[in-house]
This record gives C-alpha cells, sequence and structure tokens, in this order.
C-alpha cells in the first residue's frame, strides 16, 4: 500500500452530511490508474455522492481527494481533469454533436479540437453523426455522445454516473460489451457507479459494494460472488441460500460439522471465521445438484416450483424446517424434477462461504426489490 | 368496433367526426372578428387618414398626399431617433437588471419563487399613470434620492455624460430612460424566467465537468439556452418603450420629447391628423424593421 502509481486516485476519509444526515460515512479507497472500478449498491447507498465529489460537483464535508498524490480536494470542477457521463447524458442541446464533444477541448484551447472530437465519434461509432443536434439521435446514440464527449478529454479519472439506465436491456448488455472495448483501447481510469450487480460484474475490475454511506467490500466481482463478506454482499450480489448452522466440531480433512436444523454437514475450515460458532452457511443456486450425487453434503425437500428458463431450470426446494431453497439446475440434459416431488440436494464442502450469525439474512434483498 | 359502428348506423356514425371539423374554425371566429373590427379596420382607417387633406372644421378629403411622410419625417427625425435611443437604452438597463434577478427566481428561489413572482407583477395593480407620477416624487429636487446621488456626486457624473443638465435628477433624459425601465421591466422578466426555468442545472454543471470556467458556462450553456427569453423580453421591453408618451413628458424636458409624445399632441392638441397618423405610421415601420433585423440575428445565434 505504501506504493502509488502516478495516476492512481485515493480517497482519503471522504466523508459527506447532508445536514442530519450522513451520505458517505469516512470512506478510504485507492483505484488504481487504468482500471475500470465499479461503485455498486442500492440506490441511496452513498456512491452517486461519492462520485460527485470525486467530480467537483460537491463538496466534501471532511476528508481528501488525491490523484496521483495531488490534493484535489479543495479545486473545482472545472479546474480537475476528471470527466464525468452523466445519468441524464446532459447533453447541450443548442450544439451539435460536434460541439458537443469538441466542448471541454475548445475550453482548454485546443487547436486540434474538431479533428480530435471526430476521432472520439469515430471510436464511438458515431462518426457520421457530427453535424447533428442531441435530440436528433436515439437514447443509446446520445449515451455513446456522452461517452465521447467526456473520453475525449483524456481524463485522469472519467465518472460514469448509472450511465446505461435508461438504455433497454438489449442496448444495455450491447454498451457493457463496447464500454469494456473502450476502456480497454483509452487505458483510462473509469469508475462506474450502478445499483445493477450484473453490470457490475460484468465490466469492472474491481467492485466496491456500497450500503447506507459505508463500504461493505472491496474486491474482483469473482472475490465478491465466491467470498461475501456480509449478507448483504451475498443477497445484493446474486441469489444465496442462507442456512442458519452452528459448527459442532471437526473432521478429517480441514472439515468442520455444522448442524443445520439436526441435518450434519459438512464445510471447510478455512471458509469459517476463527472461534465462530452461530453462522450462516451460504450456498449459491447454481452450486447444489440434484440428487445424492453431487456432494457429500445432503439436504432433503419437496419441490414446491419449477421454473424453466431455457439455459438452466430454477426450483424451490422446501426444507423440512419451512425455508425455501433455491436451485439452479443447468440444461445440460440430466433429468429435471418434478413439481411435488421429495428430492435430494447435495454439494460438496469447500463450495459454501460462512458468515456470523448475527447479521440479518435479509440484508441487500429489500434494496434489489426496490431498485429492479 | 366494427359491429358496433354497423349497428348504431353509418349516419350516426359519420356526425361526431363532421362537427369536430368546425369546431376549431368555428372558435376562432370571435377572436378574428376582434382583430379585424378593432386592428384591421383602424389600420386602413389610419393609413386614409394620413393621405388626407383638409381640416378638423372643413373636413377632410382623400388626396393621396404622400409628401406629408417627407415633411412628418424632416420636422420629426430628431424625436424619432430619440424615442428608439431611449427605448434601446432602457431595454439594455431592463435587461442587466432582470436577468440576474430572473435566473435567481427560475433556479435558486425554491419555495420564495411564487412570491417573488408576484412581487414581480405586483406594480401591474396600481395605473400606469400612478406609477410614473410616483417616479416625479422619487427623483423630486428636495426627495433623498437627489440628495444621496449628490452626496455621492453622481449627478456630477450623469451631467458630465449628458444624461442630466443640472445637479438634479427630474426632468432629464436619465429620469426619462428610469421611468420607462422600471415601467417595462416586468415584461422582461417574465419572459426571461420562462426561458431560464426550462433550463437544465445539469447543463450547467455539466459545462463546469467539462473545464468551462463559470462565466464560461454562462456564456456557451445558460446564456444561448435563454435567448428565446432574452429575444421575447426586449422586444416586448423595446416596442412599447418606443411609442412611449407618458414618461417622456412626466419625467422630461422640452429636450426630451420623444414621438409618442408628438402622435399624442398632434392628434389631440393641434387636430392635425393628417400628420399625426403618418407618424404613427413611420414608427410602425421603424419598429418593424428594427425587429425584423434583431429576430434574424437572434435566429442564427449571432446575438451577442
Amino acid at each position: 500500500m505504501a506504493e502509488h502509481e502516478a495516476g492512481d486516485l485515493r480517497l482519503v476519509g471522504l466523508t459527506k452530511s447532508f445536514g442530519e444526515f450522513t451520505a458517505v460515512q469516512p470512506l478510504d479507497l485507492t483505484i488504481p490508474e487504468g482500471s475500470f472500478f465499479a461503485l455498486l449498491g442500492p440506490s441511496g447507498c452513498g456512491k452517486t455522492t461519492t462520485l460527485r465529489m470525486v467530480a467537483g460537483l460537491e463538496d466534501p464535508t471532511g476528508g481528501q481527494i488525491l490523484i496521483g498524490g495531488t490534493d484535489i480536494t479543495r479545486t473545482r470542477a472545472f479546474q480537475r481533469n476528471v470527466n464525468t457521463v452523466f445519468q441524464s447524458y446532459a447533453l447541450f442541446p443548442h450544439m451539435s454533436v460536434m460541439d458537443n464533444v469538441a466542448f471541454g477541448l475548445r475550453r482548454r484551447g485546443d487547436k486540434q479540437a474538431k479533428s480530435k472530437a471526430q476521432d472520439a465519434l469515430d471510436l464511438v461509432e458515431l462518426g457520421h453523426a457530427g453535424s447533428k443536434k442531441p435530440n436528433q439521435l436515439s437514447g443509446g446514440m446520445q449515451q455513446r455522445v456522452a461517452l465521447a464527449r467526456a473520453l475525449v478529454n483524456r481524463p485522469d479519472v472519467l465518472l460514469l454516473d448509472e450511465p446505461l439506465g435508461a438504455l433497454d436491456l438489449k442496448l444495455r448488455r450491447q454498451m457493457q460489451i463496447e464500454l469494456k472495448r473502450i476502456q480497454q483501447e483509452v487505458g483510462l481510469t473509469f469508475i462506474h457507479v450502478t445499483h445493477d450487480q450484473e453490470e457490475a460484474m460484468t465490466m469492472a475490475d474491481t467492485i466496491a459494494v456500497m450500503n447506507a454511506g459505508y463500504l461493505e467490500q472491496l474486491g474482483d466481482p469473482a472475490t465478491l460472488y465466491e467470498h461475501p463478506a456480509s449478507t448483504f454482499v451475498a443477497n445484493f450480489l446474486g441469489q444465496s441460500n442462507l442456512l442458519r448452522a452452528r459448527i459442532t466440531g471437526s473432521a478429517e480433512g480441514g472439515l468442520l460439522t455444522a448442524d443445520v436444523h439436526g441435518e450434519e454437514i459438512l464445510v471447510d475450515a478455512k471458509n469459517v471465521p476463527e472461534g465462530l460458532r452461530d453462522v450462516w452457511v451460504g450456498v449459491r443456486p447454481e452450486k447444489l445438484g440434484l440428487g445424492e450425487t453431487a456432494g457429500r453434503n445432503h439436504l432433503h425437500g419437496l419441490v414446491t416450483d419449477v421454473s424453466f428458463t431455457g439455459v438452466a431450470t430454477q426450483y424451490l426446494v422446501r426444507m423440512p424446517w419451512g425455508f425455501d431453497v433455491v436451485v439452479v439446475q443447468q440444461n445440460d440434459g440430466s433429468a429435471r424434477a418434478r413439481l411435488g416431488e421429495n428430492i435430494t440436494l447435495s454439494w460438496d464442502p469447500g463450495r459454501e462461504f460462512v458468515l456470523d450469525a448475527a447479521q440479518s439474512d435479509l440484508a441487500g434483498i429489500d434494496e434489489v426489490l426496490v431498485d429492479g | 368496433m366494427a359491429e358496433i359502428a354497423g349497428v348504431a348506423g353509418p349516419g350516426a356514425h359519420h356526425a361526431p367526426t363532421k362537427r369536430a371539423n368546425w369546431v376549431p374554425y368555428a372558435l376562432l371566429v370571435p377572436g378574428l372578428a376582434w382583430l379585424f373590427v378593432f386592428f384591421v379596420l383602424p389600420m386602413i382607417t389610419l393609413g386614409s387618414q394620413s393621405l388626407q387633406e383638409g381640416s378638423v372644421e372643413a373636413g377632410y378629403t382623400f388626396t393621396g398626399n404622400v409628401a406629408i411622410y417627407a415633411e412628418a419625417l424632416q420636422k420629426y427625425w430628431p424625436q424619432l431617433l430619440r424615442s428608439i435611443g431611449y427605448a434601446a437604452t432602457a431595454t439594455v438597463a431592463a435587461l442587466v437588471l432582470a436577468y440576474p434577478l430572473a435566473y435567481y427566481l427560475a433556479q435558486k428561489a425554491g419555495r420564495w419563487k411564487n412570491v417573488m413572482l408576484v412581487l414581480v407583477i405586483a406594480p401591474f395593480f396600481t395605473s400606469f399613470l400612478i406609477r410614473t407620477l410616483a417616479w416625479r416624487t422619487i427623483l423630486s429636487d428636495t426627495g433623498p434620492v437627489t440628495s444621496i446621488a449628490q452626496k455621492l456626486h453622481l449627478t456630477d457624473l450623469l451631467q458630465a455624460v449628458g444624461l442630466t443638465n443640472n445637479d438634479t435628477l427630474l426632468s432629464s433624459k436619465f429620469a426619462v430612460i428610469c421611468g420607462l425601465t422600471y415601467n417595462f421591466l416586468p415584461f422582461m422578466i417574465l419572459p426571461l424566467y420562462a426561458a431560464l426555468d426550462r433550463l437544465d442545472p445539469r447543463l450547467v454543471e455539466a459545462a463546469g465537468d467539462l473545464y468551462a470556467s463559470p462565466f464560461q458556462g454562462f456564456r456557451h450553456v445558460t446564456w444561448p439556452l435563454s435567448l428565446p427569453g432574452v429575444v421575447a423580453g426586449t422586444l416586448l421591453t423595446f416596442i412599447p418603450a418606443a411609442g412611449d408618451f407618458i414618461n417622456s413628458r412626466l419625467l422630461g424636458n422640452t429636450q426630451t420629447v420623444m414621438i409618442g409624445q408628438v402622435i399624442d399632441s398632434q392628434f389631440l392638441r393641434v387636430l392635425n391628423y393628417p400628420l399625426a397618423a403618418a407618424l404613427s405610421f413611420i414608427l410602425l415601420i421603424l419598429i418593424l424593421g428594427l425587429v425584423t433585423f434583431y429576430v434574424r440575428r437572434a435566429g442564427t445565434e449571432e446575438l451577442v
């Protein structure tokens, strides 16, 4: 941590309060130069406020913002080498697409503003649209103009505030891939604010999950998914089956035994935090197999819902103690279970994650519903 | 749907469509009739009046006397130019005063917005004449405004630039322009407010994000987007101000006579109807010409 790349963005104890309400609790983050970083969380978690503070559009209540060791906390937005792609795009309606893209370059007196703007428009595949007005373009095209307008300035940090929120699903998928390609092509630091966990996972190298003004967990998408640090992260990123369990003893091969409502299962000791007895054992739906052959841990239940989605089939399996376990079976040709059937679910120890039972197993669920 | 239409019969189906066609035109009739009777006809009468000769006692006959226009221009061109100059100055002054106020109202006033809008319109609750007369009191030689201006040597400054003739404020160019500015200020504020109210503050934010200093952001984003309001406001101020005859009479002197005042006295005192009518037409054409030129320029966004 002692050494920093020249262009790293560092937030040190960054805080923002609006009157009594603290939107961002003291936040420490280092975002390496050239990375695609996502700030993920439900609405009102403080991610957009954090972004606006980096952009200079909001004054922090406390803390510092540094780019490559230079403190920019007290500078104003137009003095920062940081550009934003706004959620509403905020394209200037009275200017042509070309003038929109060249706006930042012209403010800095760049002599080659026009040719650079043309290059940026080519990069987002809108090279032909320069003379049009923004309102003559579709939402997806406007989005790309907004991106070009920010990119063209080669900022130290490019901020994206839910840039794909207004697009339909298909276009959004397309733009996710496009954004990722462009980021790799230009090599700038991207900070992407989103409440869409799938979007964050698809695009970002590193994700910071925020909740209620706090940073919940920081890591690459796979780590966050496989080893969530809290029930909030477990529920907010994908689906989780959280089984209430008590660690009862140890078994051979670095395993521990745990009691789940009277059933004994095995968990990997490496996944259990030191000294924890009352725990949530989390198993992702796709890690559970139908039948007894998929692993050494077994649970029995009744199939109460079957939904076929093409690639996979999702089951709800009611456990004897009333909990519905979600199971996703890949459509690999293996036999499907029927509604009302009594089945056995199995998985191998080590596929689980273990969290402190003191946390609510519902954290992060309401937010997902609210945000869609 | 087809079945229902069949049951109701073709006649019943077509009747409402027909009525819907003539109703909008019928609604236009009263307004058009009003404009015809009270605008088009008087304009024709006025035009014909300007080309008649005679006197009130002997009656007027149409002689097609176009020379009256040349005579009117020759005699009263200083008053015409003065009117345009005063109106332009008052318009610029009103724009400078109104813009920050309208911006504040539209973007920053929050819950005080409506109260402040009512305050802007409040002067209209008193008559135009009373409001102008009040300025005589405000600028009177013994009033506090004049004595403060004298203490600060503002009167000397105004005298030096030729807006006043002595060390008082009343009965001067300055007073007339003040009166014009004041009386037409709401006509400037309201269109500006309407334009700035539609301005998305996020666009100004975006300009700042793209390295535009607050001044550059204003110049390249706020100002061009508020141009429709600027054009509307300046027209609504300039046109009535150019034809105004109250302010110059109540607040001015013999050297500040405006064209409206001349037309007024030709019509009602001298009773030289053809000359008054010709002057009215000259003013009309002059304003129309200036406005056309101005709107064309504004339309191409060269107006800065």
